[in-house]
């Protein structure tokens, strides 16, 4: 009980000091802002990865594919079309602050709403395997994904493509309007998913990863809760995906959009090193290994992959069940020998 | 009434013929057991009615309606549930959690994010009380030993409020002690709650007192049906379990 008093009191500290951050320290404005990010795709992984015993490589897919469709409606919204014989990738579109704001707004929501659609469609398709033959099939998925965008002259193909430019007559500026967007986004997302697994739904899915011969023989339709918990997923990281996007000003098939040895595999990182499978665990292991990204990066650069590594080999090796599952497990090995000196045996 | 009816069902490995042409009624509201050698076809006979795996040729009917291929959580909706020989709990989650799982729980979109009604928890901490695990609800249930997870499972199973349990073996591997009290707790539930029984078991003493109507299955087909006594005294069961 003691250490959930004390989590709150941080979390309830923790807010106005975010919210001044980028004032009191503006050199780290995108620093921060990156947290977020890694906070959303990590949360987002964890749904499927962690909650539900289902680990998936593919996830960046749908990163990639609400970057893309928002980057298109944010280009063609109010601009009237593309000229056929332009180089899609050096069309640079400047709006009005107001038609900026809106096609954002536009493009992150149609991004999620796709990227749900393909999820549904995917999922229907693989999420009918088990464990690792799911895991194995998912392996291709951002691969597949990259070498598409990189064919369709439509989203500039393997050049990529640029974002709208930041409207300079703002208040706010683009740094600082960025970081309370992914701000925003990863406490909704942080709500949104801690009501989930309080639910009926969190622990059917939970109840997948212990044991889904028996959830199917009870009755639960397990591939139709799979579909469901990957499409939420989807919903929130290609909204992120949309929103970095336009962050970097530049999407890339590769690289970028669909990066799988990076943002794809952080993702997966992140949760594991944090906990997976517990709602804190995926939020502690972005900050850690982010910051910890950065901080090798600055003093040891060259050899930063290095440290970056052994750090994450010693966590994995000291701490099997990431950063957070560890405390869990001290917690309810507390409430066993307590439940076992009740008991009087 | 009979609440299931299989006929002449057959099922088949590969060359493996696990079962051939075997028919068995279950009445309303009865207990009936199934007993056989090691290997004889028992828990495929489970399979085939639970739907785990399409038989070969046969019906099963069951509360009226032809269930040979229906999926697995739709024949448990139906109100027909199974409990496994190895025990299948939900080992990372709490005992109250794993009964909460094992109501009845509305697929919709609702679900997503509204916990569990009070009732449910209250029905859980009751049948958590009647199998005697009440003191231990908040241990995992991995954490539990084998009798206790097969008493958490049974729990698990009335949560469902079932017209019908399929159970495989659920004395096996649990203490001499705990078995009396699962044997009253198995006729409590027939005759309190009117669910049918169909029992797996190895254990003689159990089964005999506890049936009404016993089947012996051997060698994948139906050897021999009748009352415990007539059972017993059936030479054609003695020579099966003593391999002549």
């Amino acid at each position: 009980m003691t250490t959930k008093i004390k989590l709150n009191n941080l979390i309830w500290l923790g807010l106005p000091i975010i919210v001044v951050a980028p004032l009191l320290l503006p050199g780290y404005t995108t620093l921060m802002t990156y947290i977020w990010v890694m906070i959303v795709l990590a949360l987002t992984w964890d749904m499927l990865g962690g909650q539900t015993g289902y680990t998936s490589f593919g996830n960046i897919t749908f990163f990639g594919v609400g970057m893309y469709v928002s980057a298109v409606i944010q280009r063609d919204m109010f601009t009237s079309g593309i000229d056929r014989f332009e180089r899609v990738s050096e069309i640079v579109v400047s709006l009005s602050a107001s038609e900026y704001f809106i096609s954002l707004g536009t493009g992150a929501l149609a991004g999620g709403v796709v990227a749900v659609l393909l999820a549904v469609i995917l999922g229907s398709g693989i999420l009918g395997m088990r464990g690792h033959y799911f895991a194995i099939c998912t392996l291709g998925l951002g691969h597949a994904a990259a070498e598409i965008a990189s064919g369709i002259d439509y989203i500039g193909a393997g050049s990529g493509m640029v974002t709208p430019i930041y409207p300079e007559d703002v208040v706010l500026g683009k740094e600082i309007f960025y970081f309370y967007v992914f701000f925003l986004l990863a406490l909704v997302t942080f709500v949104v998913f801690k009501k989930i697994y309080k639910s009926q739904f969190g622990l059917a899915l939970n109840a997948i990863r212990d044991n889904e011969n028996k959830a199917e023989s009870m009755g639960i339709h397990t591939t139709q809760y799979k579909v469901a918990g990957w499409s939420i997923s989807a919903f929130f990281l290609a909204i992120a995906g949309a929103g970095v996007g336009n962050v970097i000003g530049f999407i890339d098939p590769v690289e970028i959009a669909f990066a799988g040895p990076t943002f794809g595999v952080w993702m997966i990182v992140m949760a594991i090193l944090g906990g997976k499978g517990t709602l804190w665990g995926p939020v502690v292991g972005a900050c850690v290994l982010y910051l910890s990204k950065e901080v090798f990066w600055t003093y040891l650069l060259g050899w930063d992959k290095v440290a970056l590594g052994l750090m994450i080999v010693v966590i994995v090796v000291y701490f099997p069940k990431g950063i957070f599952g560890w405390v869990e497990e001290r917690k309810q090995f507390n409430k066993l020998t307590m439940s076992q000196k009740g008991d009087g045996q | 009434m009979n609440i299931l009816t299989v006929k002449s069902v057959a099922k088949s490995y590969g060359g493996v013929v696990a079962n051939h042409n075997v028919s068995l009624t279950v009445p309303q509201g009865k207990i009936v057991g199934i007993i056989g050698p090691n290997g004889s076809g028992k828990t495929t006979l489970f399979n085939s009615i639970v739907g785990h795996h399409a038989i070969d040729s046969g019906e099963i009917h069951f509360d009226g309606q032809e269930i040979s291929s229906m999926t697995i959580p739709k024949i448990a909706r139906l109100g027909m549930l199974r409990t496994f020989q190895q025990t299948h709990i939900y080992g990372k989650m709490s005992c109250v959690k794993n009964m909460q799982i094992s109501s009845d729980i509305d697929a919709n979109w609702r679900s997503i994010f509204s916990p569990f009604p009070k009732e449910v928890d209250e029905m859980a901490d009751e049948l958590l009380a009647f199998v005697g695990l009440y003191k231990k609800r908040f241990l995992l249930a991995g954490d539990l030993s084998f009798g206790q997870q097969k008493l958490l499972e049974f729990a698990m199973a009335l949560m469902k409020k079932p017209k019908m349990l399929l159970l495989d073996e659920p004395t096996a591997g649990v203490n001499p002690t705990l078995i009396n009290g699962l044997i009253d707790r198995l006729r409590q539930v027939n005759e309190e709650k009117g669910i049918t029984l169909l029992v797996i078991e190895h254990n003689m003493r159990v089964i005999m007192n506890l049936a009404e109507h016993i089947y012996c299955v051997a060698g994948g087909t139906m050897l021999a049906e009748g009352k415990p006594d007539d059972i017993q005294n059936d030479q054609r069961v003695i020579d099966a379990y003593l391999g002549n």
